[in-house]
C-alpha cells in the first residue's frame, strides 16, 4: 500500500462516517434483494446485512468496537423506534379493546411459554447461565429484548442474533403450521406470530392478511411489555 | 416533525429516568412507549379544540418504524465477537429456538381461540375487512 492510501485508510477507519455508510449501504442492498425474492422469509434483510458487514469487517481486519463507533448512530434510533410502537397500538385501540379478554390470556400464557420452553430446552444442552439469560427474551422485539438481557447481566450481542433468528424461524413456520391446525381466526393467527416472532413475524403476518398483521403488531408491543415485567421472575424460578 | 421527534425522545427520557430512578428491570423505551400512549390519548382530547395539535406525531412514528430492520444491524453484527459461542452452543441454541417458537405459536393460537369462544368475543364480521370477499 502506498503512503497516501495508507494515510487515507487511517483517516477513514477512525471516523464514524465510513461504518455508517457501510451499514446503510448493506441494508439498502439487502432490502432490494429481499424485494427481488418477494420478501421470501429466508431472504431476511437483517440476516443478509449482517453477513455482508461481517465480511467487510473480516476483510479489513476491523474490530467490532471500531465498527460500532460509527454504527452507534443507527443503533441509538432503536430507543425512539420502540417508543414509536405506541402509534400503531393507539391507532388500533378499538379492535384491540373488543378482543381484550382472549388477548390478555393468550398474552400471558404465550409469553411465559416462550421463555420457559426456550430456557428448558437450552438447559438440556447444558448451557451456562449467561447464555440462558441471553436466550430467554428471544421472542421480544430487539430493542426491548436487548434491554432485558443487559439489565440481567446477559450478552446483548448474542440476544440480538437469537432474536433475529427467532423472527426468521417463526416467519417460515407460521403459515404451514396454522393451516395444519385449521386455524381460521386471523386475529389469533396474527397474535401468535407477533408474540412468538416480534417484528419479523409481524411483517410476515401483514403479507398474509391485514387483520393478522394488525394483531401481530399489537402482540409484539404487548409481549415486549409483559416479558420485560415477567422475565426476571420466571427466570429466577427456572434457574434456582 | 421536529416537535414530534422531541416528544418521542422526551417520552424515552422520562422512561429511562423512571426505570433507572426506581431501579426497575423494565427497559426505559418500553416505559416511554406507555408515556407516548398516554400522550396520544391526551392529544386527541386537546385536538377537539386545537385541531393542529400533535398532528405530525403519527407520521413521525411510522417513519421511525418504516425501516425497523436497519436499526437491528449494528447490534446484530456483534455476532462476529460471538462466533466462538455459536461454534460451541450453536446446535443447542438452534434446537431451542425452533422447538420454543413452534410450541409458543401453537399454545398462543389455541389459547386465543379457546378463550375467545368461552368469552363470546369470537371474530365478528365487522372485525374482518375482507369478510365480504370470501366465497
Amino acid at each position: 500500500m502506498s503512503d497516501q492510501a495508507f494515510f487515507l485508510w487511517v483517516y477513514l477507519s477512525q471516523t464514524p462516517l465510513l461504518w455508517l455508510v457501510v451499514t446503510l449501504g448493506a441494508y439498502v442492498v439487502a432490502d432490494r434483494v429481499s424485494q427481488a425474492f418477494r420478501r421470501h422469509p429466508l431472504c431476511n434483510p437483517v440476516l443478509i446485512s449482517v453477513v455482508a458487514v461481517g465480511l467487510v469487517l473480516w476483510a479489513t481486519r476491523t474490530s467490532y468496537p471500531v465498527y460500532f463507533e460509527g454504527a452507534k448512530f443507527v443503533h441509538f434510533l432503536l430507543g425512539p423506534a420502540t417508543v414509536a410502537l405506541a402509534v400503531p397500538l393507539y391507532e388500533n385501540r378499538r379492535v384491540v379493546l373488543r378482543a381484550i379478554v382472549p388477548m390478555v390470556v393468550a398474552l400471558v400464557v404465550g409469553s411465559v411459554t416462550a421463555i420457559v420452553s426456550a430456557v428448558s430446552v437450552a438447559k438440556l444442552f447444558g448451557m451456562p447461565t449467561p447464555i440462558l439469560i441471553s436466550l430467554a427474551p428471544k421472542s421480544v422485539t430487539a430493542p426491548v429484548g436487548m434491554g432485558i438481557t443487559e439489565a440481567l447481566g446477559g450478552d446483548t450481542a448474542l440476544t440480538a442474533i437469537l432474536i433475529m433468528l427467532t423472527g426468521v424461524v417463526g416467519s417460515i413456520m407460521v403459515t404451514p403450521l396454522m393451516n395444519a391446525l385449521r386455524m381460521k381466526d386471523w386475529r389469533a393467527r396474527g397474535f401468535a406470530v407477533g408474540l412468538a416472532s416480534h417484528g419479523i413475524g409481524t411483517a410476515r403476518a401483514f403479507q398474509v392478511h391485514s387483520l393478522a398483521g394488525t394483531f401481530a403488531g399489537i402482540a409484539m408491543g404487548l409481549n415486549a411489555l409483559v416479558t420485560a415485567l415477567l422475565l426476571p421472575l420466571v427466570l429466577k424460578l427456572l434457574l434456582d | 416533525m421536529i416537535i414530534s421527534l422531541t416528544i418521542i425522545l422526551l417520552c424515552q427520557l422520562l422512561g429511562e429516568v423512571v426505570a433507572r430512578g426506581f431501579g426497575w428491570p423494565v427497559p426505559g423505551p418500553v416505559l416511554g412507549m406507555l408515556f407516548l400512549l398516554a400522550f396520544l390519548m391526551l392529544r386527541d382530547r386537546i385536538r377537539r379544540r386545537v385541531p393542529e395539535f400533535g398532528r405530525a406525531l403519527d407520521s413521525t412514528g411510522r417513519g421511525l418504524l418504516a425501516h425497523l430492520s436497519l436499526l437491528f444491524i449494528p447490534a446484530s453484527v456483534g455476532v462476529v465477537q460471538r462466533l466462538d459461542v455459536l461454534a460451541e452452543y450453536g446446535v443447542g441454541l438452534i434446537v431451542a429456538l425452533v422447538v420454543s417458537t413452534f410450541v409458543t405459536l401453537v399454545v398462543t393460537v389455541v389459547t386465543f381461540v379457546g378463550v375467545s369462544r368461552l368469552s363470546g368475543s369470537t371474530m365478528e364480521a365487522a372485525d374482518d375487512p375482507t369478510a365480504g370477499e370470501k366465497p
